[in-house]
């Protein structure tokens, strides 16, 4: 009876976004596309990029696509999980940086 | 890790009607994507011909010392198959009297046919000069009788051309089976230090990639860079090229497909990654496939799929170069295999 929020087919609909909004779709995806292109970044160091942030904004759709895509590029799973734990390591380290923020309200209040 | 062929396992799929019927049925009777004859006819490049031969790739036989995962000729130790010496005989006459420069040996692995030493030497009297040998490479450490290979290559200046799906350890043991990276390593740095491969050698060594599971091979150009310094940095390993091929969804790796439910996107992704360029030089317009009992086929894998050349000239005793020039190519869904992305064939990327 009830239907996932997130199908995983969905991906494969993803340029249809164009449809209801061509200029901006359009420009969106060649702006993406570019992005990916091998540049000052090799494609390959973009593409780990890639799977280390689709983590960290818990997309699952990039999840799907850029595991796919660091397979694709010879990118091995014990690479594909420290990219993982480095933004995991940024997630958390910009939580706890926060505490000293909490330090410094406590000595005012508290000091 | 399979360690017997489809066929001995009694697997429907090693029947090859089950495995068209699959590749023509669901999301390809649905229309849920389109079949291969519809979208090649979009861009006007239906029928493919076949232009003139350039390549004569003959299948020595299905036997193998492996039994890999993703195999499209289901090769294991438990086949049979065996091209006799009477069949080469036909095969060199063939080679003396058509315009195909290249002769093209595969298997199974074809070093284990009895009459393979037999068959380069005569073909090097008829005087072919390009001559390609898919090795394994496992199979020169397979047993003694083997351990001389790189020489006898070497003599006949054979073109070695040797699968090899990652540069480490792990992923090339999950497809190829336990222990096939370090003698695949062991095999590289003798064909190196008889000379193959090495930077301005004549002898050349290739090595092709396919993917270990149900993904696209990357870019050619940006593996190879991988590869080369991987196997140099770790094993003081030198090739020519890398050829990245990619897997076409018959045999084993339909299974696996099939079994890991990764059919539907996989085809999704070969169609999504079609590119008509490279239906243009697809390898079956200059190349002709022969199988271990002399049958004559578009490719390798129709002639795994049993789809025999649209030609009244069907086997080797009946070649005949001016009928099969210009005959349309039997295509089906696998065909999407050799079209998505730069395109795929025997020598890598086509476009």
């Amino acid at each position: 009876m009830s239907k996932p929020y997130y199908d995983a087919a969905d991906l494969r609909k993803f340029g249809k976004i164009t449809e209801w909004s061509e200029e901006l779709g359009t420009k969106f995806f060649d702006y993406y596309g570019k992005v990916f292109e091998e540049g000052a970044l090799t494609a390959r160091e973009k593409s780990l990029i890639a799977l280390a942030v689709a983590h960290t904004e818990q997309c699952p759709y990039c999840i799907d696509a850029y595991t796919k895509d660091t397979l694709q590029r010879g990118i091995t799973k014990e690479q594909m999980m420290e990219a993982i734990h480095v933004g995991a390591a940024i997630k958390s380290g910009a939580t706890l940086v926060h505490g000293v923020q909490m330090m410094n309200k406590v000595n005012k209040l508290d000091g | 890790m399979a360690t017997k062929s489809l066929k001995k396992l009694g697997n429907d799929l090693a029947q090859s009607n089950k495995q068209i019927e699959i590749l023509s049925n669901g999301i390809f009777k649905t229309g849920e994507l389109p079949t291969f004859k519809d979208k090649i006819s979009e861009t006007s490049q239906f029928p493919i011909k076949a232009k003139k031969l350039e390549i004569l790739q003959i299948n020595v036989g299905y036997m193998c010392n492996q039994v890999c995962d993703h195999c499209h000729v289901d090769a294991g130790p438990d086949r049979k198959e065996i091209m006799t010496r009477d069949t080469m005989r036909q095969c060199l006459e063939v080679i003396k009297n058509s315009g195909a420069h290249t002769l093209d040996l595969t298997g199974g692995a074809p070093e284990m046919n009895p009459d393979f030493r037999w068959f380069v030497e005569e073909a090097a009297k008829v005087g072919i000069t390009d001559f390609i040998v898919r090795s394994n490479l496992t199979i020169i450490r397979a047993n003694k009788k083997y351990y001389d290979l790189p020489e006898f290559f070497k003599k006949h200046n054979v073109h070695v051309v040797s699968s090899m799906p990652h540069w480490t350890r792990g992923k090339t043991d999950k497809q190829r089976g336990d222990g096939v990276f370090d003698k695949s390593i062991k095999a590289l740095q003798e064909l190196n230090a008889v000379g193959y491969g090495m930077p301005g050698s004549d002898l050349k060594l290739d090595l092709v990639y396919n993917p270990s599971g149900a993904f696209l091979p990357g870019d050619q150009v940006a593996m190879e860079k991988d590869f080369k310094k991987a196997l140099m940095d770790d094993f003081g390993i030198e090739f020519h090229n890398l050829f990245a091929i990619t897997n076409l969804p018959i045999a084993r790796f339909l299974d696996y497909l099939i079994a890991s439910e990764n059919y539907e996107d996989y085809m999704y992704s070969l169609v999504e990654a079609y590119n008509p360029a490279a239906v243009e030089n697809v390898m079956c317009t200059n190349t002709l496939s022969i199988s271990w009992d002399g049958y004559l086929f578009d490719c390798d894998f129709n002639q795994m799929l049993e789809l025999p050349v649209n030609s009244k000239s069907r086997h080797i005793s009946e070649f005949n170069e001016e009928l099969l020039e210009g005959r349309n190519i039997v295509i089906s869904q696998h065909c999407y295999g050799c079209t998505a992305g730069a395109g795929s064939s025997c020598q890598g990327v086509v476009a």
